[in-house]
């Protein structure tokens, strides 16, 4: 495992960036960068744009209006970005079979693919499984051989999108572990969550969104301990926001 | 009463003699049995050289009138084997556009209908078994940057085993068809002569043993190449890289 921030990935800036679909606005005027450090936490009710926002910072998806720059580039494709979907989605082939396609798309030429997925597998904690098919593993291990693929492409910046959703805590811990020791890698980590337990575990930075607008983007220890906003002190203090 | 005891002593009699003709290796069946498995797993490996590409470039691409492609598509799965026949006869006639090629009343006439027969099937199924597995993958796929041709490929690949029922459709159609191979085979004993056509013939003629005993080669063979398919999809997943 290789995995380390690379400069040209890095900021990634989002300058008044607006997505629309249809007659929704998903994200409106969104200022946001993300530089190398601590993971970054996105978090807010459903619909907040949360998800929009990883994928556009994927460069998955077109904004309308505004623009994003990763490095200073607005090259939309990148080997060194990965994102982690909410709901994993396993190729029909073995644990082992998932990762080498990944490390095969990545670009790693094929007499080291054995050793790197080896390692890959070992690190997110599925060493002994390499030939099961990932299809019939459980959804925790499911979201393993997701994030081995994701780390497979030795990204500068990885996007989770509530990697842990569906997840019990066990496996909900096997994941926050792996996210810990990705970042202390040099990985810079964006993650969406809807736990503000999560957030206040895993987080440096948290960005509070609330139906497409950035509502605060602060230090985590200041804006649990202070939030500057209406809408942040809501949230936090668990009350609904509409 | 007595009427019906003589009809199922005459079924008895057949089927002991088909039996018979079947145990026996009867040289003259058996290159009937050839020749359709020839005719029919050729025409289905033509129709999937064709409907598996066909199928999946509709199932990934978008341009005007799509919906209607596939809705012809879908109904050519249904086309009638006498009409296939007619239309391939015509242009295989001496005085049609291919007739220099002189394949009329060869077997190669035949495994071009059954080819134009099947390919529509195997290119539908096809086309819903990647459509289905592309909104699966389609996320994942763009996240690692996947190009046009890797989506194909990888598709097709993990869909494999799905695709194997696609072409037993197309091996069904085409081992059970008779209308169109005996309008361009024309049923000549010993050339173009199959199993589905020499039942319709001796069935006319009254030959009902040697009828029956190709009906039973036909269906064990069906049967047969449904289980192998059916045993190498099962342990392809279970063994699957």
């Amino acid at each position: 495992m290789t995995t380390r921030a690379l400069d040209s990935e890095l900021p990634v800036v989002f300058s008044d960036v607006t997505i629309v679909a249809g007659e929704v606005t998903i994200l409106d005027s969104i200022n946001l960068f993300f530089s190398p450090g601590l993971p970054t936490v996105l978090i807010g009710p459903n619909g907040a744009g949360k998800t929009t926002l990883l994928r556009a910072a994927m460069g998955l998806i077109p904004v309308t209006r505004g623009r994003i720059t990763w490095g200073g580039k607005e090259s939309a494709k990148s080997v060194r970005r990965a994102i982690l979907f909410q709901r994993p989605i396993m190729l029909r082939r073995s644990t082992e079979g998932n990762v080498r396609y990944a490390l095969a798309a990545a670009g790693v030429p094929q007499a080291e693919r054995a050793v790197r997925a080896a390692d890959l597998l070992a690190l997110v904690g599925l060493k002994g499984l390499e030939r099961r098919p990932a299809r019939k593993l459980s959804v925790g291990e499911q979201q393993r051989v997701a994030l081995a693929r994701a780390l497979a492409r030795d990204p500068a910046v990885l996007f989770l999108d509530e990697p842990t959703a569906s997840l019990d805590p066990h496996a909900t811990k096997a994941i926050e572990d792996i996210v810990r020791a990705v970042a202390a890698r040099g990985v810079k980590v964006v993650m969406s969550t809807h736990h503000l337990g999560q957030a206040k575990r895993i987080a440096g930075d948290i960005v509070l969104l609330h139906r497409g607008r950035l509502i605060e983007n602060s230090p985590a220890d200041a804006l649990f301990a202070g939030p500057k906003t209406d809408e942040a002190r809501k949230f936090i203090a668990g009350e609904l926001l509409v | 009463m007595a009427y019906l005891s003589d009809i199922s002593g005459i079924a008895m009699t057949n089927d002991v003699s088909a039996l018979h003709l079947v145990l026996s290796g009867d040289p003259g069946l058996f290159a009937i049995v050839w020749l359709s498995l020839l005719v029919s797993l050729s025409a289905v490996m033509f129709a999937a050289l064709i409907g598996v590409p066909v199928g999946a470039f509709i199932a990934l691409t978008c341009f005007p009138g799509r919906e209607g492609v596939i809705i012809v598509l879908n109904a050519l799965m249904g086309l009638p084997p006498v009409v296939v026949g007619l239309a391939i006869f015509l242009m295989l006639s001496r005085s049609g556009p291919l007739g220099s090629w002189g394949l009329l009343f060869t077997p190669q006439a035949m495994v071009i209908a059954q080819t134009v027969l099947v390919a529509p099937i195997i290119a539908a199924l096809t086309r819903q078994t990647i459509e289905d597995l592309w909104v699966e993958y389609r996320d994942e796929l763009a996240a690692m940057n996947i190009g046009p041709v890797g989506r194909v490929l990888t598709l097709v690949w993990d869909a494999r085993f799905s695709l194997v029922t696609a072409l037993l459709a197309g091996f069904g159609r085409a081992a059970a068809e008779v209308g169109a191979i005996i309008v361009v085979g024309g049923n000549i004993e010993g050339f173009t002569r199959t199993m589905t056509t020499a039942i319709a013939l001796e069935t006319s003629k009254g030959d009902l043993p040697l009828a029956i005993g190709l009906g039973i080669v036909l269906i064990s063979i069906v049967v047969l190449i449904n289980a192998l398919a059916w045993g190498a999809r099962h342990a392809g997943e279970r063994y699957a890289e």
